[in-house]
């Protein structure tokens, strides 16, 4: 995953923020997904305006040492086509 | 439902332990449409045949996918009945998906021909499941009816030329079609289709079949180790936790989502907590209640319960009981065995000595609340005194004809007795009416 580019939500997802975090729900692939904290959830709300995953990361309020693991969060989302590269 | 979870190191709760608290909407819920259907499948699920009077209207439909927009509710999985006889089905089907709420439907294939079917290849928002229960005539008419494979097969042959793709073969796992399971992917693969294999439950008129039907021990264990070997293939609907007690978890949520993640609505608008529990003890409410579904979901009592923790009863000292969770309610409660018990197909032995043990207290075993089968069928063995032998003869008493209609009185002959109601009365009861 390239954590400099920009990226988006797939628009087939659709996203339900839950008090632990956030159901996702892929209609293309009608795969579902589970974010497990409201950090990572805020994270994905910030892609699609934030010029990188890392800006994305930064302007959610992630502490740098945690950055790697929402990058991580972020390259298994955009496995499962959740999130896809954005070309603004 | 597959499921992939992907965050940050888990912590804290598993993603189970807050779906059995239960979330502020579904995930997705069962909505039964009509209890109109073409079919009499033996193992039908809510006793379906006739449509009920006081079925929802289109707008009241119409509200109700209003309600589950604002609830995000991401889809439902739409059945009946035959929900496509329904004469409003398309529209409400356009009226879901243009408000986002996706639209999973189950159908025999009656109403998909090549319309329909590029209809709904055009839709992105829509999936569509066809049943089939054996994957050759023989095996399967016998349980859905006469010309049902052909009517499956040749819906499934429209939407793949429609350019349908990904579509469900929705296949009710029986003692006859266990041996089927290689064709059955086959017959998917040729239409370009996926197979989603789920439990037969003792539900509707599943609980008069369910013991000639529902896979052998052996059988059970045969299809577990094909759903280990297919893993990520086949979808399950999350029916087979209970198998989970075999080893390996399968692929899925497994747990009972019933009024947690799911919930079931019926054509009238009551709520039940599971879509294979349709009796008074699982319902929570209805739709036309004054705070609508989300009341409901969020405030009854029934619902809230189920979101307490659960006792594993006699359970709870097995080793498998956190992978299994003591298995299906629906399936115990149909079979008269406690809730906080096994399940009747426990795969450690513990439902068969449970089944045994109710047969010696002769419990009354609870029957389906709603019985909206056909009058005429399924078929079911008829006994008595077989067919009644006629002679056709003139009656002595009667010397003439009458000369006109007109002579008789119209209530000759009348006797205050209506038996038409009573049998009538009869049929509608929850008793088999032959």
């Amino acid at each position: 995953m390239n954590a400099e580019a920009a990226w988006r939500l797939h628009p087939q997802v659709s996203i339900r923020p839950e008090p632990f975090g956030a159901l996702l729900y892929h209609f293309g692939t009608r795969k579902l997904s589970f974010l497990k904290d409201r950090l990572l959830l805020a994270v994905v709300e910030q892609l699609g305006t934030a010029p990188s995953a890392t800006a994305a990361c930064d302007a959610a309020g992630v502490p740098e040492p945690d950055r790697p693991r929402y990058l991580a969060a972020l390259a298994t989302l955009a496995d499962s086509h959740m999130i896809e590269r954005d070309s603004r | 439902m597959t499921l992939l979870t992907e965050a940050p190191a888990a912590r804290s709760m598993r993603l189970v332990d807050h779906f059995e608290r239960g979330l502020d909407a579904p995930i997705c819920l069962t909505w039964e449409l009509t209890y109109a259907c073409n079919l009499s499948c033996v193992h039908c699920l809510s006793s379906s045949g006739r449509r009920d009077p006081r079925e929802l209207t289109t707008e009241e439909c119409k509200a109700v996918i209003d309600e589950l927009e604002r609830m995000q509710v991401f889809y439902v999985n739409i059945g009946g009945g035959e929900p496509t006889v329904r004469s409003d089905f398309w529209e409400l089907l356009d009226y879901a998906t243009a408000h986002h709420v996706g639209v999973k439907f189950s159908t025999n294939g009656v109403k998909i021909d090549a319309d329909a079917a590029a209809r709904l290849a055009a839709n992105d928002y829509v999936d569509v499941q066809i049943s089939l229960d054996g994957a050759t005539p023989e095996v399967n008419d016998a349980i859905r009816g006469p010309r049902s494979y052909e009517t499956a097969m040749r819906a499934m042959q429209n939407l793949s030329e429609a350019g349908m793709k990904n579509f469900k073969l929705s296949v009710v796992c029986t003692r006859t079609n266990i041996g089927q399971l290689d064709e059955f992917k086959a017959i998917a693969d040729r239409y370009g289709a996926q197979l989603r294999l789920t439990r037969l439950r003792p539900s509707g008129r599943g609980a008069d079949v369910w013991d000639e039907l529902h896979p052998t021990q052996e059988q059970q264990r045969k299809l577990y180790e094909w759903l280990v070997a297919h893993g990520d293939q086949v979808l399950t609907g999350d029916s087979f936790f209970h198998l989970s007690a075999y080893g390996q978890a399968l692929p899925g949520l497994n747990l009972c989502g019933a009024g947690r993640v799911v919930c079931l609505i019926d054509p009238i608008g009551d709520v039940y907590a599971c879509p294979f529990a349709i009796h008074d003890e699982f319902l929570a409410g209805s739709v036309r209640d004054p705070g609508g579904f989300a009341d409901v979901w969020r405030e009854s009592a029934l619902f809230t319960r189920l979101r307490q923790p659960q006792s594993g009863g006699a359970c709870s000292s097995c080793q498998f009981f956190d992978t299994c969770k003591g298995g299906c309610m629906a399936a115990k409660f149909f079979t008269g065995l406690p809730l906080d018990g096994p399940d009747p197909e426990c795969v450690q032995g513990y439902g068969e000595e449970a089944l045994a043990k109710r047969k010696d207290d002769g419990g009354g075993i609870p029957r389906p609340s709603v019985d909206r089968s056909h009058r005429t069928s399924p078929p079911r063995p008829r006994t008595g005194m077989g067919p009644v032998r006629l002679t056709l003869s003139r009656r002595e008493d009667i010397t003439a004809a009458p000369t006109s209609a007109c002579d008789e009185s119209p209530l000759a002959g009348f006797a205050p007795e209506s038996i038409g109601a009573d049998r009538r009365h009869q049929e509608g009861s929850l008793t088999d009416p032959v």
